[in-house]
């Protein structure tokens, strides 16, 4: 009962997890499938699809929010030790970070890769705030724009290939070139 | 100042020059740019070799953001190396490309011609130079983008069939790959390949340092065209216009192969790859599986551009057969072959390029006895043919030769038997086109054709001879090749540069 239970919890915690390989493998199997040149560049797209939900999942840190420096922070370094209340503008600007704690924030922006951590912040004690790792995130923007190039580009060959043949459909396009 | 960034300029300078050039959108002024850029580029990757050669491997970040953090190029003795090559072959295909992409490419899209071009030079150079793996899907894309835009130019109705095919196996290869980093960064929290390569645990780590590899390894296996993900490379070749595809057969596959062995051997050790995996068995197995099945496939062709395309896919196999002997003087043969093989199969499809131009056709029926009236040109083909085979003095004896010794050191007789076998296949297909050059009636095509214009017979020459020239004086093919795989192997340098 107890090991059902788990392995339920475990199943659906890896929930993003599932959807990606969902995702993957409907994509693939209509490229693989699909005779209809538009119908394979759709997949194409799901499939590219699936693999920025994986990189943003795996980016994810449980209760972590944006990763945006607060003004706060920021005013800590300019001038340091007074009124750190001044111009923070978030509901947790009540931080009131100390210059060492920022300047520790501040290396994490850069070092926060591997959530443990994350966790040995929480062990210090120290209130920090706890953010998602943006670099996935950015990663993904990135292969955006290389799939809408990709995308762009095989829908305008797809155009050509169609004045050429009168048709997109990939068994008519060889069947006509067999009888050229 | 310059000198400090080098490392940059052979990916700044096409990669800033192609849009400029969309601008310009004027075919005379166009192209003696991308002609100086072109060469100019393969002076600053001269330069960076002897920087190199001198005083060992030079890393430059990027924005002056330092190695784990930033992106850092780094330029070693095998990364200088494929962009010498890479960079060599732009430049000379450039040269060449002018009377040739008059008859093959409308007027207007010329300059979209020289941009793509230049597009995919940057993308190839790029993944040879960058040290960021995230870096190497982005700059593979850039160069694979470019190479289905320029595929797509070509004269027959199938072109843009067969760049669409190569399209979406190319995604796919490249969506493994980005899958591949993805799982990586999981399982480091870095990109950085050294960053990578000390942190990823390669001994007794999860079973996704595993799965990373694999998605990684077939997509790379994608874009080399191993044998049996090769579908899209003979189409792709043979319906590209002739100038394209000197190039991208002369260097595309190649960096995909160099981006493999920086895989494996600089991420991941030789030891996970084919100790506790049997991707040396794998590889050995496809690889000779390859050599067989695409050099027979060469012998039936009729149209010698799809002749050379499968035998590309043939020749891939001996360079992953190098690498698959996991020795030092196994990864140079692979290494070095794939110089050799860039140099002979560059040469001769710009040979192919100069009998479309003339004889308007590129089947061998037509090419019968052209031999008389494009004297130059049919000889080129039979130097570079000789190449094909892997004749003494030639550069494809060179690294034959080394797999050959190298397979007989691990006592790999089969093979080594099979590869001498393999060799007499492209003797076949080879003297198929000569055979016909020089042995046959003359066609109709054939006898009105005349001697190929000086503007291409010269670039052809110059890299038919350089594989005569690398046959005979191996100090910066065979030697550098040695130095680089010492390096990957973790050997220290023994008697630097001979």
């Amino acid at each position: 009962m107890m090991l059902a239970e788990s392995a339920l919890t475990q199943f659906l915690g890896l929930y993003n997890y599932w959807v990606v390989i969902f995702l993957m493998m409907t994509g693939f199997y209509i490229v693989i499938a699909s005779e209809n040149l538009i119908k394979t560049v759709i997949g194409l797209n799901i499939f590219q699809t699936s693999v920025f939900l994986l990189y943003i999942t795996m980016g994810k840190v449980t209760g972590g929010t944006a990763p945006i420096l607060k003004s706060g922070d920021a005013h800590g370094h300019d001038d340091h030790g007074h009124d750190p209340h001044g111009n923070g503008p978030g509901p947790e600007s009540g931080q009131d970070a100390s210059h060492a704690v920022d300047e520790h924030a501040v290396n994490e922006t850069v070092n926060s890769v591997v959530p443990v951590s994350f966790e040995e912040h929480l062990a210090t004690g120290a209130e920090q705030q706890l953010y998602t790792n943006p670099l996935p995130s950015v990663l993904m923007l990135t292969a955006i724009v290389v799939g809408i190039a990709t995308t762009a580009l095989a829908l305008a060959l797809i155009v050509r290939i169609r004045e050429e043949y009168g048709t997109i459909e990939e068994d008519e396009i060889l069947e006509l070139d067999r009888n050229s | 100042m310059i000198e400090q960034n080098l490392p940059i300029l052979p990916i700044v300078l096409p990669l800033l020059s192609a849009p400029l050039f969309v601008l310009v959108g004027h075919r005379k002024l166009v192209y003696p740019l991308a002609l100086i850029v072109a060469w100019s580029v393969f002076a600053v990757v001269v330069a960076l070799t002897g920087q190199v050669i001198q005083s060992g491997p030079i890393q430059y970040e990027i924005g002056g953001w330092s190695s784990p953090y930033g992106i850092v190029y780094v330029v070693d003795y095998l990364s200088a190396f494929v962009m010498l090559f890479v960079s060599a072959l732009g430049a000379i295909v450039l040269t060449y490309a002018p009377a040739s992409i008059a008859q093959e490419i409308p007027y207007s899209k010329h300059y979209l011609f020289y941009a793509s071009f230049l597009l995919c030079m940057t993308g190839l150079l790029g993944m040879c130079i960058t040290g960021d793996l995230f870096n190497v899907f982005v700059f593979l894309e850039i160069s694979s983008l470019a190479s289905y835009a320029l595929i797509s130019l070509g004269k027959s109705r199938r072109a843009p069939l067969a760049s669409l095919h190569y399209l979406i196996l190319g995604t796919i290869g490249a969506t493994f790959f980005l899958i591949g980093i993805g799982l990586l960064y999981q399982m480091t929290g870095t990109l950085n390949m050294a960053d990578i390569a000390s942190k990823v645990n390669t001994t007794d780590g999860p079973r996704t340092t595993l799965v990373a590899f694999a998605f990684m390894t077939v997509g790379l296996c994608i874009k080399m065209a191993v044998f049996p993900l090769h579908t899209w490379l003979p189409n792709a070749y043979t319906y590209a216009p002739s100038a394209v595809t000197s190039f991208i057969a002369a260097t595309a596959t190649k960096v995909s192969v160099y981006a493999f062995i920086r895989l494996v051997f600089g991420i991941f050790t030789p030891q996970f790859a084919f100790e506790q995996l049997p991707l040396d068995q794998a590889l050995m197995i496809f690889a000779l599986i390859g050599i067989f099945v695409a050099s027979t496939a060469a012998i039936y062709q009729t149209n010698i551009k799809r002749l050379l395309a499968f035998s590309s896919v043939a020749q891939i196999g001996y360079m992953l057969l190098g690498i698959s002997m996991n020795s030092m003087d196994g990864l140079s043969a692979g290494i070095v072959h794939m110089f050799n093989h860039a140099i002979i199969k560059g040469g001769l499809f710009m040979v192919v390029g100069c009998f479309a131009l003339r004889i308007g056709s590129v089947y061998i029926d037509d090419l019968k006895g052209a031999g008389k009236t494009m004297p130059f040109t049919s000889f080129a083909w039979a130097v570079g043919g000789l190449g094909l085979i892997g004749v003494p003095v030639t550069a494809g004896f060179v690294s034959k030769w080394m797999l050959l010794t190298s397979a007989l050191q691990n006592n790999w007789w089969p093979v080594a038997i099979l590869m001498l076998l393999s060799s007499l296949l492209a003797v076949v297909y080879i003297w198929r086109v000569v055979e016909a050059l020089y042995f046959s009636e003359p066609s109709e095509r054939a006898a009105r054709a005349t001697e190929a214009p000086s503007s291409m017979l010269i670039p052809t020459y110059l890299v038919i001879f350089s594989t005569l020239v690398f046959g005979c004086w191996t100090d910066y093919s065979a030697g550098l090749a040695r130095l680089a795989a010492q390096s990957l192997l973790g050997m220290t340098d023994m008697g630097g540069m001979p």
